[in-house]
């Protein structure tokens, strides 16, 4: 017998600053192999994690921002970023990367992964949620 | 003298507390998560004056790496990591606030 519980990955920090950001990124893979009903989160600095154009040939660092393009093919579908975070950073959504999935209730059709909340509808995401994990 | 600040504004106090202690001959360099507060936005009071006298610098690579590259404020200067060195010679060891 299998249990899916709702997991929510809150990711708070940038990416290369610290090494939460891609650990997080991990783990959510591992709960998706586990057929898991898997959400991300964008607060604080972690906004910064799904910025399109990272160039990290400058600090010899892997850039796995591209790795959140093959979240889609994991089922992984609810990105959702605080609209908050973006405004106090002098970001908005045009400075997200365009991630997409694909509906297999609607005949493959392409759409958005990435969804701007308000703090307000976060708070409320969250407290669906079995599990929350915070990196 | 030269100041290195690492860490984001929105995360730590280190450039906060950065400006409160440094004088009117040292100049900042903002890198690694730092140079998140090189572009316009709700923190960015903090280092608007110094920006303005031109003693404020920020790491280009880790510019690019967090894809901010067009977002950097007009009077914060970009350099690379020779420049880094030539600012180290020009003002001395640097002091890192991490």
């Amino acid at each position: 017998m299998s249990i899916t519980k709702k997991f929510m990955y809150l990711n708070r920090k940038s990416s290369y600053g610290t090494v939460y950001a891609i650990e997080s990124l991990e783990v959510v893979l591992i709960a998706a192999a586990f057929d898991q009903d898997v959400s991300l989160a964008f607060i604080d600095d972690g906004v910064f994690q799904i910025v399109n154009g990272q160039n990290t040939d400058g600090i010899g660092m892997k850039n796995f921002s591209k790795t959140f393009h093959a979240l889609g093919d994991y089922d992984i579908n609810k990105l959702y970023v605080s609209k908050e975070s973006l405004d106090e950073r002098g970001l908005n959504e045009d400075d997200i990367m365009p991630l997409v999935y694909e509906d297999e209730d609607d005949d493959w059709a392409e759409k958005p992964s990435v969804k701007v909340v308000s703090n307000a509808e976060l708070s409320l995401i969250m407290s669906e949620q079995d599990v929350c994990l915070s990196f | 003298m030269l100041h290195t600040v690492n860490k984001s504004s929105f995360e730590r106090n280190s450039l906060q507390s950065c400006i409160n202690i440094i004088d009117d001959n040292s100049v900042i360099l903002l890198i690694e998560d730092g140079v998140i507060s090189c572009t316009n936005n709700a923190n960015s009071e903090m280092i608007a004056g110094l920006a303005e006298d031109g003693r404020v610098y920020a790491l280009q690579g880790d510019v690019d790496a967090r894809g901010i590259s067009s977002k950097v404020a007009d009077n914060i200067k970009l350099v690379d990591y020779a420049e880094f060195v030539d600012l180290v010679v020009e003002h001395g060891t640097p002091v890192s606030w991490v």
